[in-house]
């Protein structure tokens, strides 16, 4: 017999409401000790108000923990520590600036006022020889890759011996070979009967290869538990959509010898604090191809669609689209028909204080008919083309002149793409396209984006899900460190060897 | 180097000049420093100083001790930065706004309570002569040093050493950096900063009872001229670093100190382009420290400079 040290937790009958919306509604959950359990729902199923409830982040209406089968009271995430229960947030909580071991040593809030670093340092070591990864302690966490920097936080957790830890889409950030070692190893000590874990996901290859048990929320609601074992992904996916129809993607049209559209030559640019962002990108897009660009964020990828979008200033390098010199601004990129769908559209898209219908103007308002005399803004016009692209969009709005700010994020994203994709489309640059949204938003854009490649367009997506570089691009190309590292058609490669690629190791 | 020639008699000068110059630059410095460093500017300093003096002043005449002006001049300015941190904890308010407020309202009611004051002599702080071993009456003269400048200058190397090695030091770090760490480490983001802007407002209130006992030692309306200003421009110049600070406060004290050094042997022509050097050197160092990326680095990372 094992020595058990990992707890269990219950979740009963748990309610918690923000004024007229149920974010969750008398949700149950048992996850016994030493177990790796799966929570799985789309955004906004209630997962991190649930987990949020437990963490004593939020008060629910109603409900209770049970920690090892004992009513506990949680009115705060310090007194979720001292019952063991420990989370990773999604974001990064440490601190950039401070080393590993200032991290850890600030975590623990028993420590002393003033710091003996020799002690500290002698514990640590000691503590770190007991533990599966190993993490530099002695760099500013900024320094690290986004690998070290999630070990170190479920290592923070580990060290304040917390043995129930819930992991919040603990793999967004990770190569593809990074996180099946982050979470083996987690699954390794759940064995060993040192901790639990609740993990927050949407990857439903993760769940199948890491986890024991599953949970399903939808809309608030629990709709289903079982054993992963015996649940296949067309029912979890079943279970997490409900009966949302869901759009059909066009098929893929085959091409042959299509030209150059955009041809990116050596483009360098810096980051804000002037270390380099992106080197010698070298890259052609073809007419009626979708190039995907691979890679663990904050690799230049967001860089370089700022380049392209002439957010950002480049130090070297020229870009051409059908041969012509291309300085991104409105009037080349009106001339080459250049369109974008940045990533965080209403961050980085919209004025969200703006209305829906000046938002999907940004691209026509100064020019016939919205514009006369090369000044003058027609309301009526500008109105009526709002109403247009509301209604083919399926944009869901109150009213054209509601602020864009608003709209549920899928919609948001519609009414960009109605002011991107109405017209005639070469050149487009698409980041993240699909980060937080629903299923059916999801199917809805990446169905665009496929529509517009049939019809020719040279499209580069930047993602940092690789299942969406893999179903959607003609040829993938992977960024790692500011520099494209790897270039292939997609049906030479697969997700081992763009992994490898992405974590730097190009072999 | 010949005692007696006229470049000794500047040198002399500039030194003490700078070590008279800088306490007040330190001191407003060395508290806009932690300020900053919890994330937040507190613009409100030069009226810190302006009320610090005031207040040290008028109770230095009451009492007649200097050393108890001194701490209420600290209290006085500990308040305003409590209230500065406590209008910033509403919600959408703007931290350098409310600071330009505060500036305004520093000085005001200084100059409201200080009107019976800019006559009466109050008793000042005392010098201690460290030039005793030297019969060079310059040297004597500049070696006069004051007692907060000492303390001034114990307090950036206990600061530097307390933000690297205390619990507390790493706690307003990180408040700096990332709010949501810190609340994920489950600290009250407003309490540290009360606590950070009220010792700035401390720092800054002793710093301006130098400035009424000590440097120029009187009180009057046009005592501070705008040096709780420039010593937030050279926080920024010394990348919030404690001993930067120091050093940036001793080279602006050194600046400030040419126009009377060179009076002192006799040269007036361009006195008052002199006199305005700290102030063109503030301006030099605010553009050459902006386009620097390297600065941009080492901000704290909530700082609304920044962000």
């Amino acid at each position: 017999m094992k020595a058990m040290r990992a707890i269990g937790l219950d979740v009963i009958g748990m309610s918690k409401r923000f004024g007229a919306l149920a974010a969750l509604d008398n949700v149950s959950l048992k996850v016994p000790a030493g177990t790796f359990h799966a929570l799985l729902g789309e955004n906004g199923a209630g997962k991190s108000t649930l987990v949020k409830c437990i963490m004593g982040f939020y008060q629910p209406d109603s409900g209770q923990v049970l920690v090892d089968g004992e009513a506990r009271a949680i009115r705060n995430p310090r007194e979720a520590a001292d019952a063991g229960i420990g989370m990773v947030y999604q974001h990064f909580t440490l601190v950039p600036s401070l080393t590993g071991a200032e991290n850890l040593v600030l975590a623990n809030p028993h420590g002393d006022a003033v710091i003996d670093w020799r002690k500290e340092n002698s514990a640590l070591e000691a503590f770190l020889a007991r533990m599966p990864f190993r993490v530099p302690l002695d760099r500013p966490v900024a320094q690290l890759s986004a690998g070290e920097k999630q070990k170190l936080e479920i290592l923070k957790q580990l060290y304040l011996d917390q043995r129930f830890i819930i992991l919040d889409e603990p793999t967004s950030v990770l190569t593809p070979a990074e996180a099946d070692e982050v979470l083996g190893l987690m699954r390794d000590m759940t064995r060993r009967g040192e901790v639990t874990v609740l993990m927050i996901s949407h990857k439903f290859r993760e769940v199948t290869a890491f986890a024991d048990d599953l949970t399903v929320l939808r809309k608030g609601a629990w709709v289903g538990s079982g054993r992963v074992a015996e649940t296949g992904h067309e029912t979890m996916a079943a279970m997490m959509i409900g009966d949302t129809p869901i759009r059909e993607r066009a098929d893929r049209l085959p091409r042959e010898n299509a030209p150059v559209v955009l041809d990116l030559a050596g483009l360098f640019a810096d980051a804000d604090d002037g270390r380099p962002a992106i080197e010698a990108i070298n890259l052609k897009v073809h007419a009626g191809e979708i190039v995907g660009i691979a890679g663990v964020s904050g690799n230049g990828q967001s860089a370089l669609v700022e380049v392209l979008s002439g957010q950002r200033p480049m130090r070297l390098g020229q870009m051409f689209i059908h041969g012509q010199d291309f300085m991104p601004g409105r009037k080349q990129m009106a001339a080459f028909k250049v369109f974008g769908l940045p990533e965080e559209p209403l961050k980085n898209a919209t004025v969200p204080t703006m209305s829906v219908a000046e938002n999907i103007a940004f691209r026509t308002f100064d020019r016939p008919p919205i514009a006369r005399l090369g000044w003058w803004l027609s309301q009526a016009p500008l109105r009526a083309q709002a109403e247009a692209l509301i209604a083919k969009y399926r944009v869901k709005t109150p009213a054209p002149e509601a602020p864009i700010a608003t709209l549920s994020g899928g919609n948001v994203q519609r009414a960009i793409l109605a002011r991107e994709l109405s017209g005639e489309v070469d050149v487009l640059v698409v980041a993240n396209p699909c980060f937080g949204l629903d299923f059916a938003s999801v199917a809805e854009i990446r169905a665009q984006i496929m529509d517009q490649r049939n019809r020719g367009a040279a499209i580069l997506l930047v993602s940092e899900d690789l299942d969406e570089i893999l179903s959607l691009s003609d040829r993938v190309a992977v960024m790692s460190s500011g520099k494209v590292t790897y270039v292939e058609a997609i049906e030479k490669t697969d997700r081992a060897t763009i992994g490898s690629h992405m974590a730097g190791g190009g072999h | 180097m010949e005692p007696g020639s006229a470049f000794f008699m500047v040198l002399m000068a500039m030194i003490g000049g700078a070590i008279r110059v800088s306490t007040p630059f330190l001191f407003v410095a060395l508290g806009e420093m932690i300020t900053e460093r919890a994330g937040r500017i507190n613009l409100g300093l030069e009226g810190t100083l302006v009320l610090g003096a005031m207040s040290a002043y008028a109770t230095s005449y009451q009492t007649g001790s200097p050393w108890l002006g001194v701490l209420v001049a600290g209290l006085a300015g500990m308040g305003m930065g409590m209230l500065h941190a406590t209008i910033c904890r509403l919600p959408k308010v703007n931290d350098i706004a409310v600071g330009i407020a505060l500036m305004l309202f520093g000085t005001g009611i200084a100059f409201f309570f200080g009107k019976p004051y800019i006559q009466p002599s109050a008793p000042r702080l005392p010098s201690i002569p460290l030039g005793g071993w030297s019969d060079n009456p310059q040297v004597v003269e500049a070696l006069k040093i004051n007692p907060l400048f000492i303390i001034g200058i114990a307090l950036a190397f206990f600061l530097a050493w307390a933000l690297k090695n205390t619990r507390a030091g790493l706690i307003l770090r990180v408040t700096g950096d990332s709010e949501v760490a810190a609340r994920a480490l489950g600290h009250s983001v407003g309490l540290v900063r009360l606590a950070a802007t009220g010792f700035g407002g401390f720092l800054a209130g002793v710093g301006g009872a130098f400035l009424s006992l000590y440097y120029p030692g009187s009180w009057n309306e046009g005592l501070s001229s705008g040096q709780g200003l420039m010593a937030v421009a050279l926080v920024i110049f010394a990348r919030w670093h404690p001993i930067r600070c120091m050093l940036a406060a001793l080279l602006f004290g050194a600046a400030g100190a040419i126009g009377p050094a060179l009076q002192s042997i006799g040269i007036t022509q361009g006195y008052y382009f002199f006199n305005a050097a700290p102030y063109i050197l503030t301006l030099f160092l605010m553009i050459g420290s902006a386009g620097s990326k390297k600065a941009l680095r080492d901000a704290p990372g909530e700082l609304s400079l920044t962000r």
